[in-house]
């Protein structure tokens, strides 16, 4: 075969793979259009059928308050009641309760853990420490579920003497050790990607390791670090299984955090499965989907911009 | 009553070689909506068919349901052991699960916070528990709701002040209440003597539910259900056999 032959053979395997991988990378865009078409498909009676709309709608689900003094009584989720309820409201707080908490939590030790890994350990515990975190993210998080179902929520109890077993700090606690991997791995690939360059010329001017790790090299990796929270943050906000077995699994509308919790995707998961096919229950059940999904993808989106402005910044001061 | 059903599959299959029996769990609504969706065969529920889910499933069946009562069971409601309180009035026990009443104090016991459990809103236990204690009205927002009987036997044997409600086949750690209907009747502990006279207040039927068309493979296994030695079984998982029940 000649030369030239080869070159063509090439071309055609090399044009075809491109072909491959941007067809795979279509499907999977496809997917989640579609999979966000039949989501609000099922939850556009919510805005258009007249006999559901009696008792699912947006003002329904944002603003109506039953006649009560005591805010956990004004602000309902019973939706099988005979005069169905369906405000969000206590389900909101819910879902951003337990993920405060869990941001709380999740934030800090897994960036001081990245900044130990990456600064401070020796190598060889470096591999120790790293790949033991990342661990963490393979635990299915129906038994870290259990795990604070039955211990975690003890443990506290005893330490703290909460009214409630199962409360935020509980919930919270159990998402943040989910969320921590995904924070230490995204801040450590970060950390470990800032030149070595800053590091010598920050020590070469007399700062310490600690001020060189803190003031140098953490805020060169800031858009990995502010990434880290967003990820960890779309997380929190769609995981389910932790927070229907840690969190109590109770509607109310309160800001306390001593209060047992239930979110807007434990709901779907307890609700779904027995709920009349077309009720109005069942849009709105489908309508709080859509909602977790806008959730989740105006953070993304704005998290990316802000990322990309930084890094932006960070490479217009570097230059 | 997903355990009983499991059992009673169990028994079925190593008596009759060949027959398959498969059973999911979930709560009454789960099953009876499986029924309605053409899922299943036979659906098993704590609590009557409504009358527009047998509208429903006779439309997407195109059959009659038959209803095919299978076991007694008595609700218990559960506090914790070494909680003070032994007995109380079923409009006590509403007040309780609307909210009104917070504190265990006011129904003699310690001054402590009443912290509820209950059933999510598919079981039979729920509905059972909100049309015959609640009347009908809403459960308290601060119920926990949990899944399963097992699991609110669980939670409320770690907690102090707890209640929760559902079959007396799981009454393991926990101590089952005395009912009265009201304050002046006698307070009766769920027992098999006073389910089967009916003395006790919160008891109900266990169903089957299956189509008028259904096939051999299913009406053989719902009939070997009422023979002797299956309510036997049904006796040995803590149920109580429908013969007891003449009320």
């Amino acid at each position: 075969m000649s030369w030239t032959g080869r070159d063509r053979i090439r071309r055609v395997i090399d044009g075809s793979m491109s072909v491959v991988f941007t067809a795979t990378g279509a499907v999977a865009i496809l997917f989640i259009f579609l999979i966000f078409l039949f989501t609000f498909k099922e939850a556009l009676p919510v805005f258009t059928d007249p006999e559901i709309r009696k008792e699912a709608n947006l003002r329904q689900f944002f603003a109506t308050a039953q006649p009560a003094e005591r805010i956990d009584e004004r602000f309902v989720w019973q939706p099988t009641s005979d005069q169905p309820k369906m405000s969000l409201i206590p389900l909101l707080l819910g879902t951003f309760k337990s993920t405060f908490i869990a941001l709380l939590f999740a934030c800090p030790v897994g960036v001081a853990a990245a900044l130990f890994s990456s600064e401070f350990a020796s190598r060889r515990l470096r591999e120790i420490v790293k790949p033991t975190i990342e661990l963490l993210a393979g635990i299915p998080s129906v038994v870290l579920g259990f795990f604070a179902l039955l211990i975690l929520a003890s443990w506290l109890q005893d330490a703290f003497g909460f009214t409630y077993r199962l409360n935020a700090y509980n919930a919270g606690l159990a998402l943040g050790i989910a969320l921590l991997p995904i924070v230490f791995t995204i801040s450590e690939d970060g950390l470990a990607a800032v030149p070595r360059g800053y590091r010598e010329a920050s020590m070469a001017l007399g700062a310490t390791r600690v001020q060189t790790a803190i003031k140098v090299v953490l805020p060169a990796a800031a858009p990995a670090v502010f990434a880290a929270f967003v990820l960890a943050f779309g997380r929190a906000i769609g995981e389910t299984m932790i927070l229907l077995m840690a969190g109590g699994n109770a509607a109310i509308a309160s800001f306390s955090l001593n209060d047992p919790l239930r979110t807007l995707s434990a709901t779907i998961a307890a609700e779904l499965g027995e709920v009349v096919f077309g009720s109005a229950h069942y849009s709105a059940l489908f309508f709080i989907g859509t909602l977790l999904f806008l959730i989740t993808f105006i953070s993304n989106s704005a998290g990316n911009v802000i990322i990309a402005r930084m890094r932006r910044r960070m490479q217009g001061e570097a230059s | 009553m997903v355990i009983l059903t499991q059992r009673l599959a169990e028994e079925y299959m190593k008596l009759n070689p060949g027959r398959v029996v498969q059973v999911n769990g979930g709560g009454s609504g789960t099953g009876i909506a499986a029924l309605i969706n053409g899922t299943v065969d036979l659906a098993q529920a704590s609590r009557p068919m409504k009358d527009e889910e047998r509208a429903a499933a006779e439309k997407s069946r195109g059959a009659q349901i038959v209803e095919t009562p299978a076991a007694l069971d008595s609700l218990a409601v559960f506090v914790d052991e070494a909680n003070p309180v032994k007995e109380m009035t079923l409009p006590q026990l509403a007040g309780i699960y609307t909210g009104k009443v917070r504190n265990w104090k006011e129904v003699g016991g310690t001054d402590a916070p009443i912290i509820l459990y209950g059933r999510e809103n598919s079981s039979g236990t729920y509905d059972y528990f909100k049309e015959h204690v609640l009347n009908k009205a809403d459960f308290s927002p601060k119920v926990q709701t949990l899944q399963g009987t097992a699991a609110i036997v669980n939670a409320v044997s770690r907690d102090a002040n707890g209640i929760g409600y559902g079959g007396i086949a799981y009454d393991k750690g926990v101590r089952a209440l005395a009912l009265k209907k009201d304050a002046q009747s006698p307070a009766i502990a769920p027992s098999e003597a006073t389910v089967a006279d009916g003395t006790y207040p919160l008891s109900r039927k266990l169903y089957f539910y299956s189509l008028s068309n259904a096939p051999e493979r299913v009406t053989h296994f719902v009939q070997w259900t009422l023979t002797p030695e299956a309510q036997a079984l049904v006796k040995d998982v803590g149920y109580f056999p429908l013969s007891t029940g003449t009320h």
